[in-house]
């Protein structure tokens, strides 16, 4: 438990997707124009990772693992990844779907969200690690709080970035920079600011 | 003409005005991970253009008999296919540096050059010009990678493809007065250096127009 928790901040902070990573990076860039959509993606994204991790965590120990089939993971993995989506999103719509109508236009693009996958890849990494290392999914348990984790710190990431893009309508920005260049530079800085969490431990 | 222009189009506009991680603001992620030396950033370059040119041709072969609603999942099972195969090569032929890309090779499957090419040029054109745009959107890429990676190695461990360009009797532990610059190896140089490239790539077509 108190490995699941350590693992859960870390992810949050010190190993953050965005900042760490570079994880889910075109949609971060692309949707990050204002707070409320961001929180909208930012929360699909956690949900899918959530569902996604897990089931790929069994997968991977469970059937890969044994039968010694490591190979097929990338196929697996995108198409558990894909599928869930699909599901998710006709599971919203009919459920929901007031949730639906905030949701249901990113859920497409979260397939192809390297945030997701790129998870699953870690995981797939950590799997075989040293228990005592913090860094290590050795049960179900860590897989659901590794997902949670990676989830909150995209979403942490791109509403801060929103924050700071919507008080940057109002500065005078080099012309060639303005847009895409003048967002690089700020996630750049704020990629910094990130670096100090890089001790943290429990 | 018109056709052969198109075509040219299909090759060239990806290099510099319509390059796909400039101006199209795509596959970013692993271009900023993999760019610390220069060799990871050539081996993913090569790697992606190899993919995105294949991929864009079976996906143009068969564009006619897959069905709408499922295409992004047939497009990702192809592209999976051959990621899974390019990696294996790469951990027969070249395990040191299939081991430094670690996770990005298999995240070539979500870069958003593939998908955004296969959606936007393999679904609706014929194999040459699928073949010739996914070679030059490989290329756009490559390029990217290959300054920004350039510029990390140089001023952040005064190597370049490994061999030593600064010479070692200019460090500061050796008599001189040089240091590496640390901050070009973290995360966050990558970001603002691109940055830096975009701005750069603006003014110089803004000027021409």
């Amino acid at each position: 438990m108190e490995h699941a928790l350590s693992l859960f901040v870390r992810t949050i902070f010190a190993d953050n997707m965005v900042f760490a990573f570079f994880l889910g990076m075109c949609s971060f860039l692309a949707v990050s124009k204002d707070v409320k959509t961001s929180l909208g993606l930012g929360i699909a994204v956690i949900f899918v990772q959530t569902i996604t991790l897990p089931i790929n965590y069994l997968l991977q120990t469970q059937v890969l693992e044994p039968l010694g089939l490591g190979y097929l993971s990338f196929i697996l993995f995108i198409a558990v990844i894909a599928a869930i989506t699909q599901l998710v999103e006709m599971i919203v719509e009919k459920v929901s779907p007031s949730l639906y109508a905030t949701l249901g236009i990113f859920l497409p693009l979260i397939a192809v969200n390297c945030a997701i996958m790129g998870g699953s890849l870690f995981m797939q990494q950590r799997v075989g690690l040293d228990p005592e290392n913090v860094k290590a999914i050795a049960n179900i348990g860590d897989a659901f709080a590794f997902a949670i984790g990676s989830g909150l710190g995209w979403l942490m990431a791109i509403v801060c970035l929103a924050g700071i893009r919507e008080k940057m309508e109002y500065n005078d920005v080099p012309k060639p920079l303005q847009g895409i260049g003048i967002t690089f530079i700020t996630v750049g800085l704020m990629a910094m600011a990130f670096m100090c969490f890089s001790g943290l431990d429990i | 003409m018109a056709l052969a222009q198109k075509t040219k189009e299909a090759f060239l506009g990806p290099l510099n005005v319509n390059n796909p991680v400039l101006v199209q603001i795509l596959g970013i992620c692993s271009a900023l991970a993999v760019t610390v030396q220069l060799k990871p950033a050539l081996v993913m370059g090569i790697s992606v253009t190899i993919i995105v040119a294949l991929s864009n041709v079976v996906i143009s072969l068969i564009r006619k008999s897959i069905p709408m609603r499922i295409r992004i999942i047939v497009q990702l099972v192809v592209v999976a296919a051959l990621v899974t195969i390019v990696s294996e090569i790469l951990k027969a032929f070249a395990y040191d540096v299939a081991m430094q890309l670690s996770v990005y090779i298999g995240l070539i499957i979500t870069n958003c050059i593939l998908m955004g090419r296969l959606e936007a040029f393999a679904m609706t054109n014929n194999v040459k010009d699928s073949l010739l745009d996914g070679l030059g959107n490989g290329f756009g890429y490559a390029i990217i990678l290959v300054i920004v990676a350039f510029v990390r190695e140089l001023l952040g461990s005064g190597k370049l493809l490994g061999f030593q360009i600064i010479p070692d009797s200019w460090y500061v532990a050796n008599g001189g007065c040089y240091e590496n610059c640390g901050m070009m190896l973290m995360p966050a140089m990558a970001l603002i250096l691109v940055g830096c490239v975009i701005w750069a790539h603006r003014s110089i077509n803004e000027e021409k127009k």
